[in-house]
């Protein structure tokens, strides 16, 4: 029988929820009364309803309408954005921004209106051109031009009803491989200049291991879609178990740094991928989250002002000095925000740092919560599963017209998540 | 012009939604036989935007002989290399149809005499072509008649032993049968259960083509089905009438 109870986390594994989960296969099936995720590719409890029901979208996956003039498409919630570039880049089409991971669902992109390695191009929602939400009241499809309701529901966490199906404005591909130059950045200083190259695809893998002068050094990675021979892909592999909790020690992870550091020539390299090892690296490694054992993992990313850069450098260096052994951080800019009320890109830069779950974390995070908040900048709810309800609703100013608009959408709070009532979002 | 054409018979299991788009990425031209026509007809519009070179519906219900004859049509202006998956089967409770023995004849129509019958309507098709290749979705449930499920059980076990006869008999014109024994697949059929080496329908689907490309006559998927359902088969009736496994 379908909406049996299930234990269920997010991608972090360090928060589970249990309680009754729907599976629809129709948009018939599906019951407007609770909230629904995606593919639970969120690292906290965004997606987690503990002790009440919740509605998986992942069956709910197909392709409605394609208009192969336009590059209008229509899906439903539960498609992937890996499946469409898949699909449409051959045919000269992609989702305009995709996240680190192709497992991430049109639902779940717009919720957390996501970014991507091409800050130029905006945000997923600046590229949505319909969204067709369903309540208890009913289906209505809305658009850029419906005012508050769209706003609240990019970037919205799904407060505003069930998204079944949206319509995205794809944007023009020109081939199927990418070109990739990767260069090492010695220091913080030459990082940040090397981001701000004008490569359309462009991202920096900061060794979060690294101190002192080396603070900031890394791999910088420049990506353009070439036409051409289609590379290769690599069969999937997975991590079947709990790793125990020495495989991400301190001493493995330096050491795997310095290795992915020197991997890449003094001269720097380039080399031509599939699109999708460009831009879901990880997704090859399936349950890679196993890595971290049974206690799961956080990630903290942040965006800051352009002129608050150092303040990530200090970030860094607490992270360093706490020993929480962090594979590769991530650095990226971040174009200016699209008013979309709880929307997380901001004109800046963001840092994304993985950390196992250990108790020395915590105050870390607050530490960074509260460099992030003085810097003027936002924690990405996303990621987040340890921040401080006040903290959030103040880095996102928009929160009250968010709030009012979401209480007018779902007045009976059908749709509150496990982040929603920790961070207090709703009262 | 498709290469290949394949009728996909239940295309709304959900261990077929996945098969059909494999085939749908190498062009495939599709027959989607189910009864829900609604959803039928959105799974095709998707399939030809994932490469499927035609993606048809048709109606078909396992209990009423009387919707064959469109799959027969069908399978006579398929183009390329034809092809079927019979995919289609119920699990009711073993708990409901013994307190309800009628259900014992709708077990049996979905997974047994509806896809042997249609089957066998099809065979001179195939024979004619002399080439192609059929799958019938059994199951570890027909090895061996369980307590918690032998209803079901025995209409998998008379479907693999038909398909058995079936391969015997088109083997001779050059027509492939592939018997599928999977263990539990995550699907509606198992929602909500809790049971041992659960796999994913992805998975399943791309094992199954796989085994139908390199002409496999049974497979147990996943792999670890095969020793185990051979221990199970193994062990003397005495002592087995005693387990509950
Ligand atoms: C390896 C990795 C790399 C990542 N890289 C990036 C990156 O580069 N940039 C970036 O922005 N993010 C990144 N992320 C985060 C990820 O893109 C987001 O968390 C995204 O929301 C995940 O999509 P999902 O379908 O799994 O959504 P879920 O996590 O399941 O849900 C996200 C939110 O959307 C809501 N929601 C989902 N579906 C619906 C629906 N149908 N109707 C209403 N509400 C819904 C949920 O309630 C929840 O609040 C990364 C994550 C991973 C694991
Ligand atoms: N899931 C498992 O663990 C498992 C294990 C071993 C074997 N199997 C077998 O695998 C096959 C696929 O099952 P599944 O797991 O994908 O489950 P499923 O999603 O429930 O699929 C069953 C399919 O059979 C169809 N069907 C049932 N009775 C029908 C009838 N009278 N006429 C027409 N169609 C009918 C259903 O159609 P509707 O959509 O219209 O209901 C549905 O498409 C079945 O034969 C099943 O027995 C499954």
């Amino acid at each position: 029988m379908d909406g049996a109870i299930e234990t269920y986390s997010g991608w972090g594994r360090a928060h589970f929820a249990t309680g009754p989960v729907a599976h629809p296969r129709t948009v018939r099936e599906v019951d407007p009364g609770k909230p629904a995720f995606g593919n639970r590719r969120s690292y906290g409890d965004a997606p987690l309803n503990h002790g009440r029901a919740a509605t998986d979208m992942t069956a709910l996956d197909r392709i409605v309408a394609f208009d192969p003039v336009s590059g209008l498409l229509t899906v439903e919630a539960g498609a992937t954005l890996g499946d469409l570039l898949r699909i449409y880049a051959p045919r000269g089409w992609k989702p305009a921004v995709v996240p680190g991971t192709g497992f991430a669902t049109v639902g779940g992109a717009i919720g957390m209106d996501v970014h991507g390695k091409n800050y130029r191009d905006g945000a997923f929602g600046d590229h949505v051109t319909a969204i067709t939400l369903l309540t208890p009241a009913g289906e209505r499809e809305i658009t850029p031009n419906s005012g508050a309701i769209w706003k609240a529901t990019v970037g919205g966490l799904g407060q505003t009803g069930v998204i079944t199906r949206a319509t995205l404005q794809l944007a023009p591909c020109p081939g199927t491989a990418m070109l990739v130059t990767e260069r090492r950045a010695r220091d913080w200083k030459e990082h940040l200049e090397m981001l701000g190259s004008d490569a359309p695809y462009i991202v920096g893998w900061i060794d979060a291991t690294a101190t002192g002068a080396a603070l900031g050094r890394g791999i910088v990675e420049e990506g353009q879609i070439v036409r051409g021979i289609t590379p290769k892909a690599k069969a999937a592999r997975t991590i079947p178990i709990d790793a125990p909790h020495m495989a991400l020690n301190p001493a493995v992870v330096q050491a795997f740094n310095a290795a992915y550091y020197a991997r890449v020539p003094k001269a720097g390299r380039s080399s031509v991928r599939t699109l999708e090892t460009f831009f879901f690296p990880l997704d090859k490694i399936h349950d890679w989250n196993r890595l971290y054992g049974k206690r799961g993992f956080h990630q903290f990313q942040c965006v800051v002002p352009l002129d608050q850069a150092d303040v990530l450098k200090q970030m860094l260096e607490k992270i360093a000095a706490a020993g929480v052994a962090s594979p590769l951080a991530v650095l990226k800019r971040l174009g200016p925000g699209n008013g979309n009320f709880m929307s997380f890109p901001m004109e800046g830069w963001t840092l994304a740092v993985d950390m196992p779950n250990r108790p020395q974390v915590k105050p870390l995070a607050r530490e960074l919560e509260r460099m992030t908040f003085e810097a003027g900048g936002r924690i990405y709810l996303a990621k987040d599963a340890l921040a401080k309800g006040s903290s959030i609703r103040a880095m996102y100013p928009h929160h009250a017209d968010w709030l009012d608009e979401v209480t007018k959408a779902d007045p009976d709070g059908l749709y509150a998540t496990d982040m929603v009532r920790r961070l207090e979002l709703r009262s | 012009m498709s290469a290949e054409t394949w009728i996909i018979v239940g295309a709304t299991s959900g261990m077929a939604i996945p098969f059909t788009r494999l085939l749908a990425g190498r062009g495939a031209a599709l027959v989607l036989a189910g009864r829900r026509m609604e959803d039928l007809s959105a799974m095709a519009t998707d399939l030809t935007e994932r490469g499927a070179v035609s993606a048809t519906p048709v109606m078909f219900d396992a209990r009423d002989p009387g919707t064959f004859d469109a799959i027969l049509a069908a399978a006579k202006a398929a183009e390329g290399t034809l092809n079927a998956a019979v995919f289609v089967g119920s699990m009711p409770e073993q708990s409901a149809i013994d307190a309800d023995p009628a259900l014992v004849d709708g077990t049996i129509a979905d997974s047994l005499t509806g896809p042997a019958r249609l089957l066998t309507l099809l065979a001179p098709q195939f024979e004619d072509r002399g080439t192609g290749t059929i799958i019938g979705i059994g199951s570890v449930a027909g090895d061996r008649g369980r307590i918690g499920n032998y209803v079901y059980g025995a209409a998998k076990a008379g479907f693999a032993t038909y398909l058995s006869g079936l391969r015997n008999r088109l083997g001779r014109s050059g027509v492939h049968v592939l018997t599928v024994k999977p263990g539990p697949v995550r699907t509606p059929m198992t929602q909500g259960m809790k049971m041992p080496f659960m796999a994913e329908a992805d998975a399943t689907a791309e094992d199954i083509l796989k085994a139908a490309d390199r002409k496999k006559n049974v497979l147990y998927t996943k792999r670890i089905w095969w020793p185990i359902m051979s221990v199970i088969r193994a062990i003397p009736e005495p002592i087995f009438k005693k387990m509950s496994v």
